[in-house]
């Protein structure tokens, strides 16, 4: 038995050092003075002054965020309305489509939803004009559709979890179902709706693959940016990069969680 | 109901099922529901009264939520008709019914407060303003929930839950209003109080109520007449008097509360009495009534065991009287149960309450003992 | 009410909208049902059957660069069906070697990712509540990161002057620097590193329901802990197993941005050959029947990922 919980301890900690020490790496390694990332050349910030005099870089993270702002809040709203109609709704004709259609791109590598995407507008474009040329809109659609399905998936099991009588309840008491639905559902899985989105946002900030292939000149994605220039090799701005994100990310770890033990102690007076 | 128990400004009146011109409140006609191949509700007919407590009592499973479903709208039969104060509920959904339900999970909205859970249906109504928060204050001094009126549900305990759920289905004045195991949440103590407490609201409001449950208890209790269900039919509608002391079938007398069942067939069928010879006696059980049933036909005698009499001596002024021993007795306080081997082999169960705290003639294990009940304790019954 | 009923009664001339849309045999469920189920015909489904078409047609240098498969000429319908990008695919060792190499990396690194995420998806599963919650919170939170710079980080650990080998040297266990960035070992370190979370996940899922009473019975019953770990726990989490498994193998399968930053010039991988042929070479048909055969590959994989769910879905 204690043998047995050696070993798992043991496992435990490397894995959690193998998951942390790149991470860590990127982070010591922006405030390198040296050009060299992976030598120590003493502290310095002067990456991150670099990088925000990179207009590219720049200009590059202000596409990725509107694109990620727009293409979550469509995520969302499709994710929403296809889990509702699939768990809420009797059998109808199309069920069975849909609900592979919602899931299937969380298990389709993504070169083929990009290139199938992008085969799609340029027939469209061949056919009736639309979209007129490959760029932000291209990358929102796509990412929109992909994150749609990640949306579901958070949505369906929260939906699922939901108490039915509720909605019965609030119909019961004279409410038609659209207002059952905008004053009971939406209310009660507004946490997951958010969790969606975020999911969603961070999925489109991240792709490179589906952008590059849906994008057209003048739309590049900050994932298109940095990947060109990491594939030239390391260069210490992407650390200072990367180290911006991490604290953003981490910072809203940290709200969320306290959120979210500040609601659980309300909920246990 | 008796005249005891009607309210003192009431003319005593008789009971409206009893009266063959009264109009029932609700009718249920023919109604069958069918999932796929399964039948819920099989067949169901029923009339409810103005102000009656109308229990669905059975097991799970035996189609009374269900049937509770197709009365508030959110199921549709598969067939027959439903009839609420002279109106076909046919096609009506339900946020369009004049019903309404207090749900088993209660199904408080969690994102409102107890003010806000219960104003909900009246904001539905588009009533004014006013109207809204003098109804809402009414109902939450009703349930004695005043002080709680800001709260969220998930600050609530189970009971006072229970309490918000009431008023929030009792607010729009709902000419019926459907309960789903409304104590079932509660732990036994607390549901004995609400009960007396359910009754007195519903007497002061004159809502008429139908509510499931599987506990007979509470049924017994609770209500003006009790619809027992299995397989998705209704096998006997009655006052619970009538379910305990008459069941009409097997099912029935062994659903509530316990019995002693004696199988047999009928040996001689007189006007005035019949005899069934069962092996489970050896003597013949004597029936002093009729019953239509034929000499040779399977039938069973029902008694309860606290209509059985048990002593070491002979049983005097009784006709049926056996005799056996003492195989197992249960001591529960207020009553001890004793279960007799039969010489026959039949076991049969025998309460008695304690009267005394120490008995000098105290039955004990082993005891040959003398067992018999009157003529009219037991109940014949057929399938 | 329905809500085309509704309809007519809110909007002036909504009576006129709601009537045509009834016609069409659209009510309100049926306009709420077509909102998503058009959406994803429209970009999901459809693109697909575009790939499809396209894998059967000529490249050419042109705009789009492919011939159309269908042409009208003189009054009759012309369909070049053009099977040679498949022949092509079957016939050059190039395509196959790069799915065989493809199939064989995913499947090593899942093993990898598995043998890792187990043990730590147990020791998580059986922490007190507390600490659980941190600790998968510790797993998720590099999922949130940027992949691409996570990918990015093993490159400045592996390359030849990168931490691993500055560290190694400086203890004195190495006099050269050892070749580890543009290796195959480069990309199983990146695909297990990126999909860890991805295993640990559904295997937690799974393990955190396993009632501790029947390791305890087991162990009652004479077991010794290996003996009940290879008996009870492993069988009864076979379903994690499969569904972490898949989750890791069918992404690795397709991944284009690991092999094409950690791998060498000959990590042969079918998503970055996808990306080549299409970008370097824009041969779209060819790019088109290279995604249309490696569906088909993961349509085991992908079958077997949805019947676990089912299961699990069944059983909750």
């Amino acid at each position: 038995m204690k043998r047995r919980s050696r070993f798992l301890l043991f496992m435990g900690v490397f894995g959690f050092v193998f998951l942390y020490a790149p991470i860590l790496s990127l982070v010591i390694f922006s405030f390198n003075e040296s050009k060299l990332v992976t030598v120590w050349g003493g502290f310095s910030t002067k990456w991150y002054g670099e990088l925000f005099r990179d207009p590219q870089i720049l200009e590059a993270a202000w596409i990725s965020a509107k694109i990620a702002f727009l293409s979550a809040s469509i995520a969302v709203v499709i994710g929403t309305i296809g889990s509702f109609v699939l768990i809420r709704f009797a059998r109808f004709r199309s069920k069975s489509l849909l609900s592979m259609m919602i899931t299937a791109p969380l298990v389709m590598p993504e070169v083929i939803i990009g290139l199938s995407l992008l085969l799609l507008f340029v027939a469209l474009q061949g056919l009736i004009g639309w979209p007129g040329g490959r760029g932000m809109l291209t990358i929102i659609i796509a990412h929109s559709t992909f994150g749609a399905a990640y949306a579901a998936v958070v949505i369906q099991s929260r939906l699922v979890d939901m108490d039915l009588s509720i909605e019965e309840a609030a119909q019961d008491l004279g409410a038609k179902p659209v207002r059952v639905f905008f004053d009971v559902t939406l209310p009660v899985i507004a946490p997951a709706l958010m969790s969606a989105w975020l999911l969603a946002f961070t999925l489109s900030l991240d792709d490179l693959v589906i952008a590059s292939f849906v994008s057209g000149p003048g739309a590049s994605t900050l994932p298109m940016v940095i990947f060109s220039k990491v594939r030239l090799g390391v260069s210490p701005d992407v650390n200072a990069l990367a180290t911006i994100i991490i604290g953003l990310v981490s910072l809203g770890i940290i709200v969320a969680a306290l959120q979210m033990s500040r609601s659980k102690r309300s909920s246990a007076n | 109901m008796s005249e005891g128990n009607a309210t003192p400004d009431a003319e005593p009146r008789a009971d409206p099922w009893a009266d063959p011109h009264a109009v029932p409140f609700l009718q249920v006609r023919n109604v069958t529901k069918k999932f796929g191949a399964f039948v819920a509700v099989d067949n169901v007919s029923l009339d409810i009264y103005k102000g009656e407590i109308f229990c669905l009592l059975g097991g799970s499973g035996c189609g009374k939520s269900t049937l509770l479903r197709l009365l508030s709208g959110f199921e549709t039969a598969s067939s027959g008709q439903i009839i609420i104060d002279g109106q076909d509920q046919e096609g009506v959904p339900p946020f369009a019914r004049k019903t309404n339900m207090m749900f088993q999970s209660y199904a408080l909205f969690p994102h409102m407060s107890v003010e806000k859970n219960i104003a909900y249906g009246l904001k539905r109504d588009g009533l004014p303003k006013a109207e809204i928060a003098a109804r809402v204050s009414d109902m939450l001094s009703l349930v004695q929930m005043d002080q709680f009126a800001s709260r969220k549900p998930h600050q609530l305990s189970g009971g006072q839950r229970q309490r918000v759920a009431l008023a929030r289905s009792l607010v729009k004045k709902p000419k019926l209003l459907m309960l789903d195991e409304p104590l079932g949440a509660l732990d036994k103590k607390l549901r004995e109080e609400t009960q007396f407490e359910l009754i007195k609201i519903q007497e002061s409001l004159g809502v008429t109520f139908v509510v499931v449950t599987h506990d007979q208890e509470e049924a017994m209790t609770l209500s003006s007449r009790i619809g027992v269900m299995t397989e998705g039919r209704i096998v006997q509608v009655g006052t619970p008097h009538e379910i305990y002391e008459y069941p009409q079938s097997r099912f029935v007398a062994d659903f509530i509360g316990s019995v002693n069942m004696f199988e047999g067939r009928i040996t001689e069928d007189h006007e005035d009495h019949v005899l069934i010879g069962s092996r489970d006696t050896q003597t013949d059980i004597f029936v002093p009534h009729g019953i239509s049933g034929v000499v040779g036909q399977q039938v069973a005698v029902a008694v309860r065991p606290e209509k059985v009499q048990i002593s070491k001596s002979q049983l005097h002024d009784m006709r049926n009287t056996f005799t056996g021993k003492i195989d197992e007795i249960a001591y529960m306080g207020n009553s001890s149960v004793f279960q007799v081997l039969l010489d026959s082999g039949k076991r049969v169960r025998v309460s008695q309450s304690n009267r005394m705290r120490s008995n000098e003639d105290t039955l004990k294990w082993g005891d040959r003992v003398h067992v018999g009940w009157h003529d009219d304790a037991g109940i014949v019954v057929s399938s | 009410m329905s809500a085309t009923a509704e309809l007519n009664r809110r909007l002036p001339g909504g009576r006129y909208i709601g009537g045509v849309l009834q016609r069409i045999g659209l009510d309100g469920r049926g306009l709420v049902i077509a909102i998503p189920t058009i959406w994803l015909l429209l970009f999901f489904l459809i693109p697909f059957l575009v790939v499809a078409k396209i894998s059967l047609s000529e490249a050419a240098i042109a705009r789009p660069p492919y011939l159309p498969i269908w042409e009208w000429s003189d009054g009759f319908l012309n369909i070049n069906l053009n099977f040679g990008n498949y022949l092509f695919l079957l016939d050059d060792p190039l395509y196959v070697a790069a799915y065989i190499e493809s199939v064989r990396i995913a499947a090593i690194s899942t093993v990898v990712t598995l043998l890792i995420g187990y043990p730590m998806a147990y020791l998580i599963a059986r922490s007190s509540p507390d600490r659980r919650n941190i600790l998968l919170m510790l797993v998720v939170l590099p999922f949130w990161t940027s992949f691409l710079l996570r990918v990015y980080a093993w490159i400045g650990f592996l390359k030849a002057n990168g931490i691993i080998n500055n560290f190694l040297i400086s203890l004195g266990i190495l006099n050269e620097p050892l070749v580890m960035l543009q290796t195959d070992f480069a990309v199983y370190v990146g695909i297990v590193y990126t999909y860890l979370p991805f295993m640990i996940l559904p295997l937690y899922a799974n393990l955190v329901k396993l009632d501790e009473a029947y390791l305890e019975a087991s162990a009652d019953l004479g077991a010794r802990p290996a003996t009940t770990f290879f008996t009870i726990t492993l069988p009864l989490s076979a379903n994690g197993i499969i569904a972490g498994c898949m989750l890791v193998f069918i992404p690795a399968v397709g991944e284009f941005v690991i092999p094409a930053l950690l791998g060498g010039p000959d990590t042969l991988m079918i998503g970055r050959v996808l990306w080549d042929e299409f970008f370097s070479n824009r041969d779209w048909p060819i790019a088109s029947a290279v995604a249309i055969v490696m569906l088909f590959v993961l349509v085991i994989p992908i079958m077997l990922l949805r019947k676990v769910q089912a299961v699990d879905e069944g059983a909750s």
